[in-house]
């Protein structure tokens, strides 16, 4: 690939490439004068793009390797149909198709659409203050990034689709990762970026007008009070009736305030030594769990039911979110982050090491069905918005607009960041599949069908799931017995909400790694306990997050309540948030019909026009700044989602079928009483069936209220683009919301692995007199 | 022997860097670099600083 400059000669190439490559983008031409004394900030586009096409036989049969390895696995689990696959080619299908995606797809992506440009200075450097606008290490601020991003989401999501079959959900994740989510969170993150790391609440208004700004701003609040208590109800789920998780996972909340307090007053900004320390507490805390659910009154003590324990997440919600955050949510959310990354890290060691066998059909019995038992609806729409987080979550938007673009060093980080983070997750998302199909077939429906069907006992459960006439599956009762004593739970029978199917399959997985069947029940534990706590940190920074965002819209009638230090207007809108999540909580796990079962397509609907809201505003930017041509890179994922979630949202609000639609049901429900009947369904009183009425009536307007407020969103983006685009082509200029560019000061490589141009580059940086060059971010 | 303690150390300060532990480093990096006006805050007040301007500008988790 030729030699490349050194610090002297790359300024004199520099300025000899002026006239020559100027084909290949606008670059040099982008307004910015670099400071002639130091070396270039950015490598040359005519090396780079050499480099990118010279292909040498070792580069061509790495790639023929990587793509023959990932076809392999692909004809595997999607075309060969043996009586079992192995988990491993999970592992190698995804990790192929991610690493041909990031290496092949977002550079396309680079080059047409986003043309990062790293002369240009990033806010991190133009607005340097030394807390928010930070210049961060890419590889730091990669695993930050993920840290921000992932949670239980995708650990949940796949667990419910696993329904399908384990092909529909695989394919979804990796396909829609490539072609959609990983190309959200990118353009969002670089597009953010390029506005000093503004909202995406801002973006839309500039970029859509006053309509689809504040349509996309209340359907974000509105999104985010579903989500959170959607994620509140897995956590209902998870610990209910269990004295061993309520136990373990309370304990949290002290070690947390405890960290807190050491880190304010006895050791200042020693983060890694009190994340150790609570690290160890949170060990100890799973353990004595066991202990304490052994003795009889731990038992009694912590033997919670649902509606005790939601009703205690909605007073600890309230308070968590009105202490300052140096008490309980900083110090969680180092311990959830230390969690995330070890947590991660073990697990797929744990698949690659165990490779467990898959018994688990490429497509089951239900794909063909709409009335499948843990959740109704048929394959398309409903597995794809089942499955948001690791596939395509609008969620990440809000991050990728947040804290992150004020963190970037350098414009072309933002791929390996924004679109690499998010490969990330998708393969969180494939490890959770494979451990939640891991697991027997009959176990699996056992535990995440609603009590309606199950009966709630171990012998109706064994019972109703083979009466399912599922091939291979023929579990009896002592089956669900002895498993619910190996992971130390009193029963596992309709422990819907996948975070409980999770741990069973992560403990089945660990425990053939590290401690055999007696570990059974730590792991299992430790599973709810990671998931609780991401979930928690979630529900937390949400209140707050959504509690601001509802301050900032009523201040525009009231200008009060701008001011956030002010008590009373804080305390009422975190109120008004918690009692909005709490309500939906409560109708959830009171639900007589499963609330999971019919509440989760909600999340996942409320997530992906979430997404559809982020790839509007990012259509109406890319329409300014790239040729028609190149925009099917953004209005292919837009359409996607659009068609998915609007149909999802069309399904539950006009199907004729009980199962499916909203207002069917509560028709339905409605006759039954004015009929005079006692019972009706799985609905066993008079007062279940008027809860289904009021349910689902709920459940049906505020399908009706997102997807109306997403086409509003939608439509204002395609006016805004469609006039961009006819701006362009009349010759006449589009107003330009980005920052104006600053010249770089600083150089450092966008990937993990720098190219010899970029260390050519880098090394002449480093012979630069220590005072001449900004301070290098800090860096391990 | 060497080679393993590095690279504990190397995966501490990279887990230490995802965390946010050294961010009263760069505050000095910056405070130095940026032409100072004054002493900077101690790590004490700088720590107290920092989480108490997130009292009124909450980062987002996600799902």
């Amino acid at each position: 690939m030729g030699t490349m400059p050194d610090g002297t000669q790359g300024d004199s190439t520099h300025g000899s490439m002026r006239g020559a490559s100027t084909h290949a983008t606008a670059q040099l031409d982008d307004g910015v004068v670099p400071d002639p004394s130091l070396p270039p900030t950015s490598v040359d586009e005519s090396v780079r793009d050499a480099a990118d096409r010279t292909w040498t036989p070792a580069k061509i049969a790495l790639w023929a390797a990587i793509a023959l390895l990932g076809g392999v696995a692909w004809f595997l689990l999607a075309i060969v149909r043996g009586e079992t696959v192995n988990a491993i080619w999970f592992v190698f299908a995804s990790v192929c198709t991610y690493l041909i995606g990031y290496r092949f797809y977002s550079k396309v992506i680079e080059r047409y659409l986003t043309k990062p440009n790293d002369r240009r200075a990033t806010p991190a450097e133009y607005k340097a203050d030394g807390k928010d606008y930070v210049r961060t290490d890419r590889n730091v601020l990669f695993g930050h990034h993920f840290a921000a991003i992932a949670g239980a989401g995708p650990l949940v999501g796949p667990v419910i689709a696993a329904q399908m079959g384990y092909l529909p959900g695989t394919i979804w994740i990796i396909i829609g990762v490539v072609l959609a989510g990983a190309v959200q969170d990118y353009l969002v993150l670089f597009f953010s970026m390029r506005r000093g790391g503004r909202s995406l609440g801002q973006m839309a208004r500039e970029e859509l007008g006053v309509i689809g700004g504040t349509a996309a701003l209340v359907a974000t609040l509105l999104i985010m009070v579903i989500i959170v208590a959607i994620l509140a109800l897995v956590v209902v789920n998870a610990l209910g009736e269990s004295p061993w998780g309520v136990f373990s996972v309370g304990m949290t909340i002290p070690i947390a305030l405890f960290m807190g307090v050491y880190l304010r007053f006895i050791r200042p900004g020693k983060v890694m030594e009190v994340s150790l320390i609570g690290f160890v507490l949170l060990m100890a805390a799973i353990i004595g769990g066991g202990a304490v659910a052994g003795t009889e009154w731990g038992a009694a003590f912590f033997h919670l039911d649902k509606v005790t324990i939601a009703w205690g997440l909605i007073v600890y919600g309230f308070i968590a979110a009105i202490l300052p955050v140096w008490l309980l949510l900083a110090p969680r959310d180092y311990l959830s982050t230390f969690m995330k990354i070890g947590v991660i890290v073990m697990l797929a060691l744990a698949i690659i090491v165990v490779r467990p066998e898959i018994t688990v059909p490429a497509f089951s019995e239900f794909a063909g069905r709409d009335n499948g038992p843990v959740f109704s609806g048929a394959l398309f729409p409903f597995l794809f918005v089942t499955i948001a987080c690791g596939a395509l979550s609008g969620f990440h938007a809000l991050i990728a607009s947040g804290t992150t673009p004020k963190l970037i060093e350098k414009e072309r980080q933002t791929r390996l960041i924004g679109y690499g983070g998010m490969l990330m997750e998708s393969f969180v998302a494939i490890m959770a599949l494979v451990a939640a199909i891991s697991i027997d077939r009959g176990i699996y429906f056992a535990m995440n069908a609603p009590v309606a069907l199950t009966g709630g006992t171990v012998e109706t459960a064994a019972a109703w799931v083979n009466s399912l006439g599922l091939s291979g599956v023929n579990i009896t009762a002592g089956d669900l017995a002895q498993t619910a004593k190996d992971v130390g739970e009193q029963s596992i029978v309709s422990r819907s909400g996948g975070a409980p199917t999770l741990a069973v399959g992560l403990a089945h997985i660990m425990q053939q790694f590290i401690g055999g069947t007696a570990m059974m029940a730590f792991w299992y534990h430790f599973a709810i306990m990671f998931e609780a706590l991401f979930i928690l940190t979630a529900v937390d920074a949400g209140t707050r997050v959504a509690r601001f965002m509802l301050q900032d819209s009523i201040g525009n009638f009231v200008p009060k309540f701008k001011e956030h230090s002010w008590r009373p207007g804080a305390w009422l809108c975190t109120a008004i948030m918690v009692a909005a999540w709490g309500a939906v909580l409560l109708m959830g796990v009171t639900d007589p019909l499963g609330g999971i079962n019919t509440l989760f397509p909600l999340f996942g609907i409320a997530n992906q026009l979430l997404a559809a809201i982020a790839l509007s505003v990012c259509l109406a930017i890319a329409a300014k700044r790239t040729a028609p041509k190149y925009l099917w890179i953004v209005a292919a994922p837009l359409a996607f989602a659009a068609v998915v979630t609007i149909t999802a949202s069309f399904y539950k609000i006009f199907s004729p079928v009980p199962a499916v639609g909203y207002f069917a049901n509560n028709a339905a429900f409605t006759k039954a009483l004015a009929d005079g009947k006692t019972s009706f369904g799985t609905a066993k009183t008079q007062a279940a069936m008027e809860a289904v009425v009021r349910n689902t009536m709920i459940q049906g307007w505020l399908s009706i209220v997102f997807v109306v407020l997403s086409i509003i969103v939608i439509i204002t983006a395609v006016m805004a683009t469609i006039k961009a685009l006819r701006n362009t082509a009349a010759g006449l200029p589009n107003a330009e919301h980005e920052d104006p560019a600053q010249a770089s000061r600083v150089f450092a490589p966008a990937g993990f692995v720098p190219t010899a141009a970029e260390r050519d580059l880098a090394a002449a940086w480093n012979q630069l007199p220590a005072g001449e060059r900004l301070e290098k971010s800090g860096h391990h | 022997m060497n080679a393993v303690l590095a690279g504990f150390r190397g995966f501490a300060g990279y887990l230490g860097g995802v965390l946010g532990a050294d961010a009263y480093k760069k505050y000095l990096e910056h405070h130095e670099a940026s032409g100072h006006t004054g002493p900077p805050l101690t790590e004490r007040e700088f720590w107290r600083e920092k989480t108490d301007r997130q009292d009124t500008n909450p980062q987002g988790r996600c799902c």
